[in-house]
């Protein structure tokens, strides 16, 4: 269970990104972030797992104050909560494996790790994951040989190594056509429903949220827009998330 | 628009005209040009010969011979006239306007068939019953031409009349048999070698200093290094500590060993057992080791003591090995003469090399885990203790802190500066450190993250600038003042200053990755070591590789001339050839530079082309 209070992100410059943002997440949900790009979306999910450090506000997880934790504290929270991000984020030149393997860096011995020495265990966990996002042959390929919706299916083998509760998702499918868009959005909906673990993800398509999300929340220009289940966004509510001259696609 | 000149315009563009003339007025002064000197004959012959030596490197030579031309010559004319010689035209001969003259007169001579551009003597020769064979007196010099002639003019000596004929001999030199390299080629072929692996050596050793001292030059990964000021503080105190014990350490076990004596036998038998015996501590430590998020002091403490156990059980196997090697290099190598010297050499350089490590190593060991276990210690003070006691905790350390940093600075500038004086070397440093600490800690909120990271950038970017702001060739006027004349004071000279640029280079190459995958492996809940090992590492790999090899090309052309100032490698005979005038060795040496940095360009761009 995740609970956001008050949430406020000023960056440097003096750029608010997120307003005052309060809502929460029960186990096992699967949430749509919604909004123009800028609106501060991928803002809300990195200070979710304080990639970015929020201005102010709280992130209760499971009861613990996400904001005051220490740092080490900090990278035991973070191996629970994996991330999925929008250009993969994959590290190129390495093999997909060892892509797929950094997803236990939290748990490993971190000297051993150093040399690339994982435990037999979570190198035949790693061929699993990437079995079940279909792509166990190209374990030993560089990750960049790999088509974009082959190196998102990685990034989710990543995520997954995680063993997480909680999967943040940074629009995973913006860089994608819309046929892999849809294949990847049902990894993150089989994660979801089977194993129970929250997703939290932000998209662009609306048809997506429809059939995807079992909540969505709306931001717009840093601000908490819109709270409830995805059929109430109808033409009103959409023109004011998005503005009254926008027109929907898909 | 029509474009307008109004008189203030064309006044202004006046002012610049006169005042960029100017300018250049004052450059051409400043740099004395004088086209007269241009100009003048003497110049242009000195020009001459310099280039069209330059344009015969000398790399081929010929066994010479020594011929002897000689002519009957009458000194004194007698009264009947003198029979004109007969002359064998058919190699070296020579004529003379007359066949006789008077003492002290001066004849001319005529020389043909010489070897081309040879020199040569002339002289008298003047026979007598007590020397039959003659008796030279050197008259002169010639130099022939490109067709092997020349003309010259002498004086004859004041010697006697004499009835009977004498001679007038040119003594040359003609080439025989056929060509082969000179000596000046050996010499260069030599030392360009030596220039080569001069070049290799400082870019290998140099790069292994780099690489590590980049990653603290790259302000993308220092910046994020924050820490409240009880970690700062107590690492500050850990770390000299820590490198100190470890100096100690290293040199109560080297007397150890020395004491154990010379025998091989003992030597083998510890550097086995001890590097057994860390290698199984080590593992075992690294099995049993488990993250434990709740803080327990007794368990820290524990795997303290397991740590320095294990760096200790290192730093003696170091030891013991470094021996071994200098004990099996002095065997194998019982005299210069035996086949593979240089090999066998290597075994105890290395050893030599592990030898002279060993304290740095321990040092940094000792620095990084006492400095390590304290700052996780100043870490969890300030995380686990209510501000008030972290504010108490503060107070007292940082002052101490900044204490030991002061006298620390000092110590190091009494090295330079010799104060002698224990009130600008202890009191006062300790005092202004501790009190800056302790005005830190007052101003400071007990929890706050300082920005440390990149203070230590600062530092390090600092230093990496002043290096590499000193050119290597003065690097070398200092090493050769260390280590003496030759290619080591070069390839030191050349390595540090690898080091400065590499690492400059290496940061900015750290700074321009990709934050993206970064950023992922630090959602996976790694640290810091993993986030670079896994993120950073993988993308820096192809730049680094490029960058090095165009340091190792760099560094061949600077050691062609490091070697001006003693440095070694060809830049020591090509001075040589420069300061004695010898202009067609110079042009060997010249020559051999161009073709290797020719050729280390091409391979360079073709090894980089290849592997990035």
């Amino acid at each position: 269970m995740l609970e956001v209070r008050n949430l406020s992100k000023t960056y440097d410059g003096g750029m608010q990104a997120l307003k005052n943002v309060s809502f929460s997440v029960k186990q096992g949900e699967f949430l749509a972030v919604i909004g123009l790009s800028g609106s501060g979306k991928s803002t809300l999910l990195r200070c979710i797992n304080r990639l970015i450090e929020p201005t102010s506000g709280q992130i209760l997880w499971n009861g613990q104050d996400i904001t005051a934790a220490s740092q080490d504290e900090m990278r035991h929270i973070r191996r629970k909560i994996g991330m999925v991000f929008q250009h993969f984020n994959l590290v190129s030149r390495s093999k997909v494996l060892t892509n797929v393997l950094a997803g236990r860096l939290g748990y490993v011995n971190p000297i051993l790790s150093a040399f690339n020495r994982f435990p037999e265990s979570d190198v035949q966990m790693a061929l699993s994951q990437l079995d079940r996002v279909g792509i166990k042959n190209q374990a030993y390929k560089r990750a960049d040989e790999l088509s974009g919706g082959q190196q998102q299916r990685v990034g989710i083998a990543r995520a997954m190594m995680q063993e997480p509760t909680m999967v943040l998702a940074d629009e995973p499918v913006a860089s994608l056509d819309p046929v892999l868009a849809h294949s990847i959005m049902q990894h993150l909906e089989e994660i979801n429903k089977q194993e129970g673990v929250t997703v939290l993800c932000s998209l662009h398509f609306l048809d997506l949220v429809h059939r995807y999300a079992d909540r969505a929340i709306a931001l717009k220009e840093g601000a908490l827009m819109f709270d409830g289940p995805p059929n109430q966004i109808n033409d009103e509510k959409f023109r004011e998330i998005y503005g009254k001259d926008a027109e929907r696609i898909g | 628009m029509k474009k307008t000149t109004t008189p203030l315009k064309s006044l202004a563009t006046g002012f610049i005209t006169l005042f960029v003339l100017i300018i250049f007025a004052y450059g051409f002064s400043v740099t004395n040009v004088n086209f007269e000197e241009t100009r003048s004959e003497r110049r242009l012959a000195s020009l001459t010969r310099i280039l069209r030596a330059l344009a015969h490197p000398k790399i081929f030579d010929y066994n010479y011979e020594t011929v002897n031309v000689e002519v009957p010559f009458y000194l004194g004319c007698p009264a009947d006239g003198v029979p004109f010689p007969e002359v064998d035209r058919s190699g070296a001969f020579i004529l003379i306007n007359s066949g006789c003259a008077a003492p002290k007169e001066t004849i001319q001579i005529e020389g043909h068939n010489f070897q081309e551009n040879s020199s040569g003597s002339i002289s008298f020769v003047g026979f007598s019953p007590e020397a039959p064979d003659g008796v030279p007196i050197g008259i002169g010099n010639f130099q022939a031409d490109a067709q092997g002639n020349f003309k010259a003019e002498v004086n004859l000596p004041n010697r006697q009349i004499k009835e009977e004929p004498q001679a007038i001999r040119a003594t040359g030199q003609i080439q025989v048999g056929a060509p082969m390299l000179s000596q000046e080629s050996k010499v260069t072929w030599e030392k360009i070698i030596e220039t080569v692996f001069m070049a290799l050596l400082a870019t290998a050793f140099g790069t292994l200093l780099a690489v590590p001292i980049s990653f603290f030059a790259a302000r993308n990964l220092m910046e994020e290094v924050k820490s409240p000021l009880s970690n700062i503080a107590l690492a500050l105190i850990g770390w000299p500590l820590g490198m100190w014990l470890g100096i100690e350490a290293s040199q109560f076990f080297s007397g150890l060993l020395t004491l154990l004596g010379n025998s091989f036998l003992i030597t083998f038998a510890g550097a086995i057992i001890v590097s057994a015996l860390s290698f199984f501590f080590a593992r075992w430590f690294l099995a049993h080791q488990s993250e434990d998020l709740e803080f327990r002091f007794k368990q820290r403490l524990i795997n303290l003591l397991y740590a320095l156990i294990l760096a200790l059980l290192a730093l003696i196997s170091i030891l013991f090995i470094g021996k071994l090697l200098l004990q099996v290099g002095a065997y194998l190598t019982p005299s210069k003469d035996v086949p593979l010297y240089f090999l066998r050499k290597f075994v105890s350089q290395i050893g030599e090399i592990i030898s002279i490590l060993a304290p740095v190593f321990a040092a940094l060991v000792g620095g990084g885990v006492l400095g390590g276990f304290f700052s996780q210690l100043g870490q969890k003070i300030s995380d686990r203790l209510p501000a008030s006691a972290a504010k108490t905790f503060n107070l007292i350390l940082a002052p101490l802190a900044g204490a030991t940093l002061g006298v620390l600075i000092m110590q190091g500038l009494d090295w330079f500066y010799q104060f002698n004086n224990p009130a600008v070397t202890l009191y006062s440093p300790a005092f202004i450190g501790a009190a800056i600490g302790l005005i830190l800690a007052i101003a400071i909120a007990p929890k706050q993250s300082l920005p440390i990271g990149i203070f230590i950038y600062g530092i390090f970017r600092t230093l990496l600038n002043g290096t590499r702001s000193v050119e290597a060739l003065i690097m070398a006027i200092v090493f050769v003042a260390w280590v003496g004349l030759g290619p080591f004071a070069g390839a030191l000279a050349l390595g540090l200053h690898t080091v400065a640029s590499n690492a400059k280079l290496y940061s900015e190459q750290v700074e321009s990755i990709l934050s993206g995958p970064l950023e992922a492996i630090q959602a996976t809940g790694a640290n810091r070591l993993q986030t670079i090992i896994f993120a950073v590492v993988p993308q820096i790999i192809p730049p680094y590789i490029s960058y090095t090899m165009y340091r190792w090309d760099i560094n061949v052309r600077m050691s062609t001339i490091i070697g001006f100032v003693g440095g070694g490698g060809i830049g020591f005979i090509l001075q040589q050839n420069i300061n004695l005038l010898n202009y067609r060795a110079a042009s060997v040496n010249m020559l051999a530079i161009a073709i290797v940095v020719a050729s280390m360009d091409y391979i360079s761009s073709i090894l980089r082309e290849k592997y990035v």
